[in-house]
């Protein structure tokens, strides 16, 4: 699949010496919906600040379908939106007059249809002639996608999108991004809630310390990296486990009424059926067992921490 | 050139102008019409003629100017400052604009107002004295020369200012001592010979001075000075707003 942001050897240091980005590569595909993940302070906004023009770079290159980011801004500017983490909206205009003036700044001639088209799939529609300042946090959320989409981009950047908004809102929210997936926009969401990242992304790469830590297929990822458990509920308390059962490492839980086995989901073989009878073997029974699988998050966590 | 963009920038400022009608344009006209009734009624009916031309009509040039260059700074800096403090630059800097388009469009803006209140104010006065325009084109010249290089150092400001009060200390503390110093309310000619000098050296001066010429054909300096020097601001404030460009002093990190 051919990229359409293709980002090398990017770094940025602020004035104050703080580097946000170090050597940053990274390559976003036509189409697909990237999940960008990090903790506070990794870096998401300065790189997502410096493809928009917002921020400039200290070294590295940007390239938006093939143009580069400093000298043909025009290009490359003209092709991307963005929704901004806070909440900057022109207090005093309504809703209509703003996308009509995002519009207008973005080089594309008016087109009323257009704006109705996208209030409409973000139902702003009946709120067109309310001033913004008399907007609801979630509906002014609503107000600065519908400004990022007035321009028709290619790429769209989706900085925390959903934070602090209702659940009904995030998952109208979701829509439109599915939405715009099948009308081919190329989306880069950043989130801190990882199970939005899960919903959507069909990649995902992670940032800690101004470094992409990894880049993966977000299916991928969570078949390799995350881990399966089974944890069994025992009829009786446990002292202790029995050192012939050693080599399955089970975790014996504090109250002494739970074995839990980690097992590889890629293996061969899961151990299972041999757990079962050795434990079967060593007297212990069980009376109940349920299995768990590692979400986005957990890897997530797992991830930064391996980096820190 | 991305024409959409200046005009949506255009657009968007002359509308909080519109929005704004009382604060905009009433109330700059309000102020000047108390300066005509202190100034050229109450007092100016006990103050001889200067240089043939009634009290009440020669304060007429200055007061225009008085107005159009507070104006000007105001609305530019406020223009390009209130967007930083509300955070909605990042949409002007991640378009796709040159500096010299959205310039166009916030200067552009913000020298239109400056010229419409100019006009306003001129006809307000015609209705307290009579006046009369030696040389309308020089007068015009005049008028949008210091619109343009007033909003363009309101811009200057507006980028500059990390808060409010930086915002309107400048017009204050500098601005209006330099225009009320700048002979507004008398001719440079009336002052003792040192403090004629020392006014000299206030480019206000020569602002009024060859705008009150364009009226009146009375000047405290050569009006080709006066151009000069008023183009010379231009120029200066021209530089600074490339250096600021240049550099992205205070818009880009």
């Amino acid at each position: 699949m051919r990229s359409v942001i293709s980002i090398k050897g990017l770094t940025k240091t602020y004035a104050g010496g703080f580097q946000a980005l170090k050597d940053v590569d990274l390559e976003i595909n036509r189409g697909e919906i990237f999940g960008l993940l990090g903790p506070n302070g990794a870096g998401k906004t300065t790189l997502i600040n410096i493809v928009c023009g917002i921020v400039n770079p200290s070294g590295g290159q940007v390239r938006v379908d093939g143009h580069d980011i400093v000298t043909e801004f025009r290009e490359t500017r003209a092709r991307i939106g963005l929704v901004p983490q806070e909440l900057p909206t022109e207090t005093f205009e309504t809703v209509f007059n703003t996308l009509r003036f995002s519009r207008g700044l973005f080089g594309k001639p008016p087109d009323n249809q257009h704006i109705e088209k996208v209030l409409k799939s973000l139902s702003l529609w009946d709120k067109r002639d309310t001033m913004i300042m008399n907007l609801s946090g979630g509906m002014k959320r609503r107000v600065l996608i519908a400004k990022a989409l007035s321009h028709e981009p290619e790429v769209l950047f989706l900085d925390e999108p959903t934070a602090g908004v209702d659940v009904e809102l995030r998952q109208d929210m979701w829509n439109v991004v599915e939405l715009l997936r099948e009308e081919g926009v190329t989306v880069i969401l950043t989130t801190h809630y990882i199970e939005e990242a899960e919903q959507l992304a069909d990649r995902v790469g992670v940032i800690n310390n101004g470094e992409i830590i990894i880049v993966e297929e977000k299916s991928k990822l969570m078949r390799d990296m995350g881990k399966k458990q089974l944890m069994l509920h025992l009829y009786d308390e446990l002292t202790e486990v029995p050192a012939e059962l050693s080599r399955y490492k089970l975790d014996l839980s504090d109250d002494r009424r739970e074995l839990t086995y980690t097992y590889d989901t890629q293996g061969e073989h899961t151990g299972i059926t041999d757990l079962i009878q050795d434990l079967r073997d060593a007297g212990i029974r069980f009376n109940d067992l349920q299995t768990s699988q590692s979400s986005l998050e957990e890897i997530f966590v797992d991830l930064v921490h391996r980096d820190q | 050139m991305n024409f959409h963009a200046i005009k949506a920038i255009y657009r968007f400022e002359m509308a909080r102008m519109f929005r704004t009608v009382v604060q905009s344009i009433v109330a700059p006209v309000l102020s000047t019409s108390l300066y005509f009734v202190i100034f050229g009624s109450a007092i100016g009916s006990r103050i001889t003629e200067i240089d043939g031309v009634s009290y009440g009509a020669f304060i007429v040039p200055g007061l225009i100017m008085l107005s159009v260059m507070t104006e000007s700074i105001s609305n530019s800096s406020f223009a390009i400052y209130f967007p930083k403090f509300t955070g909605t630059i990042f949409e002007v800097l991640s378009a796709p604009v040159s500096y010299g388009e959205v310039l166009l469009g916030y200067v552009g803006a913000a020298a239109t107002k400056s010229v419409i209140i100019g006009s306003i104010i001129l006809a307000t006065a015609s209705f307290f004295v009579d006046i009369e325009i030696a040389h309308p084109i020089v007068m015009a010249t005049f008028l949008v020369l210091t619109c343009v290089s007033f909003c363009l150092f309101g811009f200057i400001l507006g980028v500059w200012a990390d808060g409010w009060e930086k915002l309107t200390i400048v017009p204050i503390l500098v601005i209006m001592p330099l225009t009320f110093l700048g002979g507004t309310f008398y001719s440079i000619s009336m002052l003792p010979p040192t403090w004629q000098t020392i006014s000299l050296f206030n480019p206000v001066v020569y602002l009024i001075s060859g705008f009150r010429w364009s009226f009146y054909e009375n000047a405290d300096v050569a009006v080709g000075l006066s151009l000069t020097m008023t183009v010379g601001f231009l120029v200066a404030c021209l530089l600074a707003v490339r250096y600021i460009f240049k550099t992205g002093y205070r818009l880009r990190t």
